[in-house]
């Protein structure tokens, strides 16, 4: 087939072919086709099947509005699902594959579930599937997941980049029809910036579908020289293939602009699609109406289609979608398809028009108080069957049927906010209601001002209201003159008839499912969405759900009005999630903060691990080691016999300063810190205001004023948020000021017994035990530059924390393993630092869970009750100090070769393992190379007055039961000698 | 949403953390209120469908805590303040 339904005109390139395939068979279009208006001209009708009963189906329409033509673009990685072949935009090389059927678009063996249509109606799987529950996941949803769906995912990597992008505009102008290009014009020519967005690749609406004349000109021609003239104005951005999805807040709009979708693969570093974010000031819809059908029995077979769109096949596209053409309309809209037809030489056969009065058409047999009442044409149409006034029937050969129902204003963007629209009986049809999106104004078609006049006019006006709330200044326009026909219609929704008239016909939704859903209750417009699935397809009801509503209204005898309508959400079309992405994909999808030693680690052949956004070193393998726990018990022993390096940088630091600090800190710390003495440094517990542990760390007073705060590596974002809080919220007046030097230091722990030894050489003050005690905090130099050293420790052992600016940091680690050598230092990774905080019964995150307490830590003594702090009074609550409440423990296995498993409950020897007789869980568990045993921290109810007992950890997934001994959390140097040392 | 920073004009929303209703100024004092006070502030809250004054941080700015009047219906913004100044409106002191 070479194009055999193509006639004269058009707004495509004849000069070029191009050339593209459908389901594998080789065709031919031109510039300017879509793939639909592509295969129409290659007298290809059948483009898919419909979702529940696999009927054979064509497109509808020639818009975003297509329910029918879905097809899967493109092949390999780049296969693109359910796309509307009505708005793919032809290239040279395109592939599209139909989809929904089995094993092929001719013959579709889940067809037979038309057969069975009786049984398919609404609520069906509300009524088949309800028992037994056990049924579901196994037996119903396997088959119902395989059989339902459209297209199917490629499961390769979309070899494609997405992103994202912000625009500023004084005026948003959504949509570029006569409207939208009259607001541009007016808007534009003012000097204000102006976007104007249109889903469409060729700007001019349904000026480039109609035959109209503006002035002197044809209507496409005058669109095009309008978008000339904004093209040319600077302070105009023209955003052509973009589909405005979304009204948000405060005047904020998205948009998906595709640009590269018209290309076989994006040009290099170019996105396939951004995602625009449009700050506006003012915003004004102009997106036109879509046509909706009239439902009649069989009215889903592929040559039936919108009236408007049959035009648009024929004026924009240069097709004939068939050479016997019928029209059946209740409006005077139909009537303009008949005769653009005709002009075309088509051979129109009937109009059949469901309206008793008004003027004959010349020269077209013109069947007045007509109805069309069946089809026929198992691919396709062959035939219609005429009801005519006199109540004669008849069929009549036709290959292509338009059918106009009339026209529904595209109000999905003012519903956005939840306005609902309004009902126009001279119209028959909703139009946006008012005031609830600030700042945006609608015109044109989507207003309800159905004739080019009208949109030339209101679009005009809008823009001149919009200039003028912006205190700019409208110049003078001269519109065209252009035809201003007034809208006539007779409603009429549907043909009564025994069988099915379909309403929505991608989810196949007929006009017996909208009866069904009335006999069963199901009356109210939400209900009846969600029981019959009407409206809840990709194309969300663009064609069908104002018909649908109205059959509910007509069954419920009242109006449509009162019957109400469901709202648009966004996205107006859909959005694939790999656009919303952006570049926030894989490795790009959050950023990674890397520690000052990462270099370092890096060379050494560091195991890395993401805590937050920070990349750790978890381990260090040596020669030899193949498995991590060699590594970590190594890094653990060697730690503990001599000295281990950890860059701790990653916990918070914050600095807090003023004449108030000190009492801050008694505010935010469950314990006292205006006491703490300079140069020293204390352990602090933070609590949140219902009494749970939120945070820990250590602080130190390095002046009279003059106070840093650690964090936990998993808090410091929110421990700074809260200390501003109480700073400015609760406590406005206190003299404390807060910066949070986290990056600012490079922080690394040196712990062991030659820790000393070790820091000595490299610090340039004496840091004996004498003139650096335990837990003393100093500023200090090294090699002359400035430092900090803390007496602190995690492990257990003799530790200091130092920390130097963070640009030395990667000297320093280097300096440290230098001066470390003749000591055999080791760097240790979290791994080994979560097994020595263990060995010393430190708490951590998993102890710091959000629901423990102070007093479950075996850390009730730090609330201080002497002074007003967070979490103070709430701690103190009856449940959370009850003398049987969970504890913390230590646990070790009876039998020391035994493992332990993590997640592991307490039960009392004996017990049945079932919720009641859980007596608690382990939180933390390692294996302790320094013990030669697994030993664990846990929760234990009445814990502390159970030190010695011995009973089991069970875990039941894991399918173990220990035999275990409680015992103190403090597995080594219990008396804290080391630390001291 | 855009909200309108009383000192650094109109920033996104997306640079604001939301904390929740500004009822949360008038914190107790834990040495002399009692349990239920205690428990009042830190958990009851009103769910307003209109009006709701209600604390945002500009995390991604300036760090001023803000109190912010919103709508939650229509999400228009209608007055924003420093939380400071409205903490010492409030007799909120040290």
């Amino acid at each position: 087939m070479s194009q055999s339904n193509r006639i004269a005109g058009g707004l495509i390139d004849r000069s070029q072919t191009l050339r593209f395939q459908f389901d594998g068979l080789p065709y031919t279009g031109h510039p300017g086709d879509t793939l639909a208006s592509a295969l129409l001209a290659n007298g290809v009708r059948l483009m898919g099947r419909s979702f529940k009963y696999h009927r054979p189906r064509g497109p509808i329409s020639a818009g975003s509005e297509e329910p029918n033509a879905l097809v899967e673009l493109r092949s390999g990685a780049r296969q693109e699902p359910n796309t509307r072949a009505t708005v793919a935009e032809l290239f040279d090389g395109l592939t599209a594959q139909s989809q929904n059927r089995w094993p092929s678009l001719k013959f579709d063996a889940l067809a037979i579930n038309d057969r069975f249509n009786s049984f398919l109606t609404a609520g069906f799987y509300y009524k088949t599937f309800m028992w037994p529950a056990s049924f579901w996941e196994k037996v119903y949803e396997p088959i119902i997941r395989r059989a339902a769906g459209l297209g199917s995912l490629t499961r390769l990597e979309d070899p494609d980049t997405y992103d994202k992008g912000f625009l500023h505009c004084d005026i948003l102008i959504i949509g570029a029809g006569p409207a939208g290009l009259s607001a541009a014009l007016t808007a534009g020519r003012s000097g204000a910036r102006v976007i104007l967005a249109d889903e469409d690749f060729r700007m001019g609406g349904r000026l480039n579908a109609e035959t109209f004349e503006l002035g002197d000109q044809a209507g496409a021609a005058w669109a095009d020289a309008a978008v000339g003239e904004l093209a040319s104005l600077p302070n105009v951005r023209l955003m052509a293939r973009t589909t405005v999805v979304g009204a948000f807040d405060h005047g904020i709009y998205g948009a998906v602009e595709r640009v590269s979708d018209h290309l076989l693969e994006p040009a290099a570093g170019k996105p396939r699609q951004t995602f625009w974010r449009i700050y506006t000031q003012r915003a004004i819809l102009t997106g036109g109406a879509t046509e909706r059908p009239i439902a009649f029995e069989n009215n889903d077979r592929p040559g039936i289609m919108l009236a408007g769109s049959l035009r648009a096949y024929a004026n924009r596209w240069g097709v004939a979608v068939g050479d016997r053409t019928a029209i059946f309309t209740n409006n005077d809209d139909g009537l303009r398809t008949a005769l653009d037809l005709q002009a075309k030489g088509v051979d129109v056969v009937a109009v059949i028009d469901s309206r008793e009065g008004g003027a004959l058409l010349p020269g077209i047999r013109h069947l007045r108080g007509a109805e069309v009442i069946d089809s026929a044409g198992r691919l396709g149409l062959s035939s219609i069957t005429v009801r005519q006034a006199n109540g004669a029937t008849e069929v009549i050969k036709a290959n292509a049927l338009g059918v106009s129902g009339g026209w529904n204003p595209n109000v999905n963007i003012t519903s956005h906010h939840r306005s609902r629209p309004i009902w126009r009986d001279d119209i028959a049809a909703f139009v946006p209601g008012t005031g609830e999106i600030a700042n945006l104004s609608v015109a044109g078609a989507a207003a309800g001002t159905l004739s080019t006049h009208g949109a030339l006019v209101t679009g005009d006006a809008s823009a001149r209201a919009a200039l003028e709330s912006l205190g700019l200044t409208a110049k003078a326009a001269s519109l065209p003159k252009a035809e201003d026909a007034p809208v006539r219609i007779t409603p009429m929704w549907y043909v009564k008839g025994a069988n099915r008239a379909w309403i929505d016909p991608q989810n196949d939704v007929t006009v017996k499912d909208i009866k069904l859903a009335h006999q069963e209750n199901f009356t109210s417009v939400e209900h009846l969405k969600r029981y019959t699935t009407l409206g809840m397809a990709t194309d969300q009801g663009k064609t069908g759900n104002v018909l649908g509503l109205a059959v509910m209204a007509g069954l419920t005898g009242k109006t449509i009005p009162d019957t109400g309508t469901t709202i648009y959400r966004p996205p107006y079309t859909p959005v694939a999630l790999g656009t919303l992405g952006g570049r926030g994909r894989g490795q790009e999808f959050k950023p990674f903060r890397l520690t000052p030693s990462h270099k370092w680690a890096l060379e050494q052949g560091a195991v890395f691990v993401e805590v937050g956004y920070w990349l750790r070193t978890q381990w260090l393998p040596k020669a030899g080691e193949t498995e991590w726990r060699q590594s970590v018990d190594r890094e653990v022993l060697a730690t503990r016999k001599s000295v281990g390096i950890c860059d701790v940088t990653t916990l918070g630091k914050i600095d807090i300063q003023g004449t108030d600090a000190g009492a801050f800190l008694d505010k935010v710390y469950a314990n006292t810190f205006s006491s703490l003495g300079v140069g020293k440094c204390r352990y602090g517990l933070m609590l949140r205001e219902d009494g749970m542990v939120f945070d820990d760390g250590t602080t130190a007073r390095m002046g009279q004023n003059e106070y840093v705060m650690t964090t936990t590596t998993a808090n410091a974002v929110t421990v700074f948020r809260h200390l501003e809080f109480c700073r400015q919220v609760l406590w406005p007046d206190m003299d404390v000021q807060l910066i949070s030097t986290t990056e600012a230091w490079a922080q690394f722990s040196v712990a062991g017994p030659n820790a000393r030894k070790l820091l000595q050489k490299v610090v340039d003050q004496d840091i004996s035990d004498a003139a650096f005690p335990y837990m003393g905090a100093g500023n200090i130099t090294v090699g002359g530059l400035r430092a900090r050293l803390f007496r602190i420790s995690f492990s257990g052992e003799l530790a200091y924390e130092i920390a130097v600016p963070t640009r030395y940091g990667d000297a320093m680690i280097r300096k440290l393993m230098e001066a470390g050598a003749e000591y055999d230092a080791v760097v240790y990774g979290t791994e080994a630092l979560g097994v020595m905080r263990i060995e010393k019964g430190h708490v951590a995150g998993n102890e710091l869970n959000g629901t423990s307490t102070a007093l479950n830590m075996g850390l009730g003594k730090m609330v201080s009750r002497k002074k007003d702090s967070i979490g103070m009074l709430l701690s103190q609550r009856e449940g959370m100090t009850r003398d049987d409440g969970l504890r913390l423990v230590g646990v070790k296995p009876v039998n020391p070769t035994a493992e332990l498993k993590a997640g592991s409950h307490f039960l009392k020897t004996g017990a049945v393992a079932r919720a009641e007789n859980d007596d608690g869980w382990i939180t933390s568990l390692v294996y302790s190379p320094h013990l030669g045993h697994y030993i664990a921290l846990g929760y234990l109810k009445n814990g502390a007055q159970r030190i010695g007992e011995k009973m089991r950890a069970v875990n039941l997934l894991a399918g173990t039961d220990t035999e275990i001994e409680i015992v103190s959390p403090h597995f080594i140097d219990p008396e804290g000698e080391r630390l001291r040392a | 949403m855009i909200i309108h920073h009383p000192i650094l004009g109109p920033r996104d929303a997306q640079e604001f953390v939301y904390l929740g209703d500004a009822s949360l100024i008038g914190r107790p004092d834990g040495l002399t209120a009692s349990i239920e006070e205690f428990h009042n502030y830190t958990y009851l809250r009103d769910n307003p469908a209109g009006a709701h004054r209600e604390l945002w941080y500009h995390e991604q700015g300036d760090r001023s805590w803000l109190v912010v009047t919103r709508n939650t219906v229509t999400h228009e913004i209608l007055q924003v303040e420093l939380a400071r100044d409205v903490a010492r409106a409030e007799g909120r002191s040290k």
